[in-house]
């Protein structure tokens, strides 16, 4: 082979202008230059011989909005090439994107590891929804890589992590945990909403699949519900006969092997046909295109959203209402060291905090506040504020509650985009009352 | 030349060039990539000759396979191979007795091999290897991001569409007339 050395440098567009643009071409028969919402059901074949080759998998195209959308499909591409994948499948939320990774992944009686610090909801998934079909999750401490090589067992057929962990303020150690499943031979599954791509690119640091709840910052506007699937096109799903969807002929496609057949981005056509068109949690067009319309600023937004948050963490780790602050932007957080070798854009805009005053303090507080919304949700450009303890986990025992993180003391804020004054003055007006 | 990495006006300008392709272990089994490629660029107006002496005077999807290249009646632009690398020195030394010679020496996804590639380069071919003509089609059209397949290409130009169907699109150039 000979080295061409004279030829120029591939130009690989920047971070904000994938943002904008990657996936979306104007449209090919109006010459709209927005992305259109394709709200339609259907599509028609051009004959019967392309019905066939759509239904075979033999040619790319719409068949139905279940299987596929080309609104769904630009937000499927945009966040394919945000986050450095070969391939997105868009879903209804993110827990349905979660679903449909583990139905490609497991048979019943398999097991999969999952890190102990997770939002609530997929902490509930794993336990209960996915029990009942025979999928067990064996919990691992981010804050202890080692327990993750313990967990392992022949029955293993994944490793689960959120990049920064949900309350706030965990980081995890991606490329530590990486190492351990490529040894292992399992794809590592990053969920990266709290950081989103803009912060953090977990395939770099060695994720195979990376899943969002599209929901939150990606969105970024807490109007419209959606889940993503990327394909890193990292895992080889052929080095074994473990991975039966990827690598053994399917009959629903008449012995097809979609691995050997789409190369780098099989497990993407997987979870589609395979996960989605027979499980059929389908995001609606609609929301697509306001989650894309999202994604335009993400860049923007999420720069702003650190800012404000590391201006909010610096005011209450010095406020003497406040007992503790756990945001990894503060220099004397625990997990400092970490955010600064994955996270050197900002650590995001989700965080807890402990009052002093337990648990009437934390009452008092979502009680009395103006511009924070009192609710449950991370990710919007409001600024949003719960207190766990007498809301999402206030059904736990108290016990239960501090090993869940929310504990009577505890509040999660998400921090806006707002002017950060105004949020640190609801915050200290508030505070004044409790 | 770097087979590491491809232009994707190096693989444009192939696809655009190229009008006849010979496919090398193309198969008549609708499920085998060889077969999908086979059929999708026939459908894309390309001249295809499956090339497979196992299936030698076959029709499928209206095209005959031919039991080895000389049988090929006309000029090849192009051959596309389906087979592991180390068949790869078998294929040249039928591929440089054609006349005219191709212009292009076509290696599928997960087939490489460097020393025949440079044999080619040295008797004037194109080459790529690696890659597969359907799926950089597909990417250079816009057609493959229906699939949400990551094209890793931006235009701001309008795709063209291909032919009479609305499902199809063109990887000819998107710019006006006279622009360059």
């Amino acid at each position: 082979m000979t080295e061409d050395t004279t030829a120029p440098a591939v130009h690989e567009p920047g971070f904000a202008t994938l943002a904008v643009h990657a996936g979306a071409q104007p449209d090919p028969t109006t010459g709209a230059r927005a992305t259109p919402i394709y709200q339609t059901t259907s599509f028609v074949f051009d004959d019967v011989d392309h019905a066939a080759s759509l239904f075979g998998l033999q040619a790319f195209g719409n068949i139905y909005s279940r299987l596929g959308n080309p609104t769904n499909a630009v937000l499927e591409e945009r966040v394919a090439a945000l986050e450095g994948g070969t391939a997105a499948l868009a879903v209804a939320s993110g827990h349905a994107a979660q679903h449909l990774v583990f139905h490609t992944l497991l048979t019943p009686g398999d097991e999969f590891i999952a890190s102990r610090k997770l939002y609530g909801g997929s902490i509930n998934q794993f336990s209960h929804a996915f029990k009942s079909f025979g999928w067990n999750v064996k919990w691992a401490d981010p804050d202890d890589i080692s327990t993750f090589e313990a967990a392992l067992t022949d029955k293993t057929k994944a490793i689960f992590v959120e990049s920064i962990a949900n309350p706030g303020g965990v980081v995890v150690d991606i490329a530590a945990i990486s190492a351990i499943a490529k040894k292992a031979g399992v794809p590592l599954i990053v969920d990266n909403t709290l950081a989103t791509p803009y912060l953090w690119q977990p395939i770099k640091d060695g994720a195979d699949i990376v899943v969002h709840s599209a929901t939150k910052f990606l969105g970024g506007h807490g109007n419209s519900l959606g889940g993503i699937i990327v394909d890193a096109g990292t895992f080889n799903w052929s080095a074994t006969d473990r991975y039966p969807f990827l690598s053994a002929p399917r009959p629903e496609y008449q012995g097809m092997v979609l691995h050997e057949t789409f190369g780098n981005f099989a497990f993407a056509i997987a979870v589609r046909a395979l996960g989605l068109r027979d499980l059929g949690p389908a995001l609606s067009p609609f929301n697509a295109f306001m989650l894309l319309t999202g994604i335009e600023t993400l860049p923007l937004r999420m720069q702003r959203h650190s800012e404000n948050a590391l201006a909010v963490a610096r005011y209450l780790a010095a406020h003497p209402k406040v007992e503790w602050v756990s945001y990894p932007g503060l220099e004397n957080d625990r997990y400092h060291a970490l955010a600064q070798k994955y996270l050197p854009k900002g650590a995001g805009a989700v965080f807890t905090f402990g009052l002093k005053g337990g648990y009437e303090a934390g009452v008092s507080l979502v009680s009395n506040v103006e511009l924070f919304s009192h609710l449950a949700n991370i990710g919007d450009t409001r600024s949003l504020i719960i207190h766990p303890a007498s809301t999402t986990h206030r059904q736990l025992t108290d016990e239960a509650k501090v090993i869940a993180g929310a504990g009577p003391q505890v509040v999660r804020l998400s921090i806006g985009i707002e002017d950060v004054a105004d949020i640190i003055g609801d915050l200290d007006q508030a505070l004044a009352k409790v | 030349m770097n087979h590491d990495r491809y232009d994707d006006s190096y693989i444009r300008g192939i696809l655009e060039e190229v009008r006849t392709i010979a496919i090398v272990g193309a198969s008549a089994n609708p499920t085998r990539p060889s077969y999908l490629v086979m059929k999708y660029l026939a459908e894309r107006g390309y001249r295809v000759f499956p090339i497979n002496p196992g299936q030698a005077g076959k029709e499928v999807v209206g095209l005959t396979f031919l039991g080895r290249l000389a049988d090929v009646p006309e000029p090849i632009d192009m051959v596309d191979v389906f087979r592991a690398p180390e068949h790869l020195p078998a294929v040249w030394a039928e591929v440089e007795t054609i006349l005219p010679l191709p212009k292009v020496l076509w290696m599928q996804l997960g087939v490489r091999n460097d020393e025949v590639a440079a044999q080619a380069e040295a008797a004037g071919l194109k080459v790529v290897m690696d890659r597969c003509p359907k799926i950089e089609y597909g990417r250079l059209s816009g057609e493959i991001g229906w699939t949400g397949v990551n094209s890793r290409t931006l235009s701001s130009r309008r795709p063209k569409l291909l032919g009479q169907g609305v499902q199809r699109l063109s990887i000819a150039s998107r710019k006006p007339p006279g622009a360059v």
